[in-house]
């Protein structure tokens, strides 16, 4: 898609860095606009998406009644790796019946950040449900609200019944640390997963 | 109150009164294929012409993209629906006036990537 167009005048233009895409990603309220905002060297801008009816026919909208348009905000931030190379940190909208804006997310995307508040586990099944459908890797992030009860790492992933090898973590939405903690986890499991794909395959 | 010149009633909270799509003339598919979320945008070297038919969006993304940025960025900036800008995208590249680079790499990056992805986490 990167095709000769880029390059018909001025070859000494700086090319555009390339981007990865990360979407944050858990139920509605759990923290992913915090994450992003923590983390993002910009203050995080949202884009809309307006449902039309030219959205209807792919995908199951019900509970979308009007053609005349739906709109949903999606939060994103970027990390400037160096200057050949950006992160993108996107959002995702909160309501399942979006369920085909996560596919234009998701398409190309390097991984996912699954937050769970465990006072309200279930609000992250769907997330979880999607990603492993869809073999795009995860990690979860168990954001710990104050006033909510502890629990281990283990006890998170039982409770949710992940695979061993999806990374559990303990975190703090609001803290830059504690993002970069989860985004630095996430690529060592996308790393992980690509060297074993490599050898068993 | 009924009959108020004002527009009372086209206040922020009523959001935009023209729909969104009216920019584009209806239209809600672009004109080529493409325009990731994250591919990035540069106005070409060519200046648009009188008798291009531009509407004052499609200049606005001229200007802002002087520089290369990001699809989403451009929607974010100019407070546009993704789908809007993309059909915007689309009449701007057919006339020549923005180049457009996918995320070619984006979905297989290789390990040597992703250690520097992880170094400059690391590094922030």
């Amino acid at each position: 898609m990167d095709s000769g167009r880029s390059d018909q005048n001025g070859s000494e233009r700086r090319r555009p860095p390339m981007a990865l895409k990360i979407l944050i990603a858990g139920g509605f309220g759990v923290g992913k606009t915090t994450l992003v905002g923590a983390v993002s060297e910009i203050k995080p801008l949202q884009t809309e998406e307006v449902i039309t009816g030219a959205s209807i026919g792919t995908d199951d909208l019900s509970g979308v009644e009007s053609k005349r348009g739906t709109t949903v905000a999606m939060d994103f931030g970027r990390i400037t790796i160096n200057e050949d190379l950006q992160v993108y940190l996107f959002g995702t909208p909160g309501q399942d019946r979006f369920w085909f804006l996560w596919d234009e997310l998701a398409f190309g995307a390097l991984g996912a950040v699954v937050l769970a508040d465990t006072r309200r586990l279930a609000d992250c099944f769907p997330s979880i449900d999607y990603f492993e459908q869809r073999g795009t890797p995860f990690v979860v992030g168990v954001n710990c609200f104050e006033g909510a009860q502890r629990y281990s790492p283990d006890a998170v992933r039982d409770a949710l019944d992940l695979d061993p090898d999806v990374p559990v973590l303990l975190c703090d939405a609001r803290s830059r640390q504690s993002g970069k903690n989860l985004l630095i986890a996430l690529v060592e499991h996308v790393a992980k997963r690509r060297a074993h794909a490599v050898r068993s395959g | 109150m009924r009959g108020d010149p004002d527009h009372d009633w086209a206040d922020e909270e009523a959001g935009p009164v023209v729909r969104p799509y009216a920019v584009t003339g209806g239209r809600v598919r672009p004109a080529t294929e493409g325009f990731d979320l994250v591919a990035f945008v540069q106005a070409s070297d060519h200046a648009p012409g009188p008798d291009q038919h531009l509407h004052p969006e499609h200049l606005a993304i001229i200007a802002i993209a002087q520089e290369s940025i990001s699809v989403a960025e451009v929607a974010a900036r100019l407070n546009l629906p993704l789908g809007v800008v993309r059909v915007l995208l689309g009449d701007l590249l057919q006339a020549g006036l923005v180049e457009i680079h996918e995320p070619a790499a984006a979905q297989f990056p290789d390990d040597n990537l992703l250690k520097a992805v992880v170094n400059g986490l690391r590094a922030l």
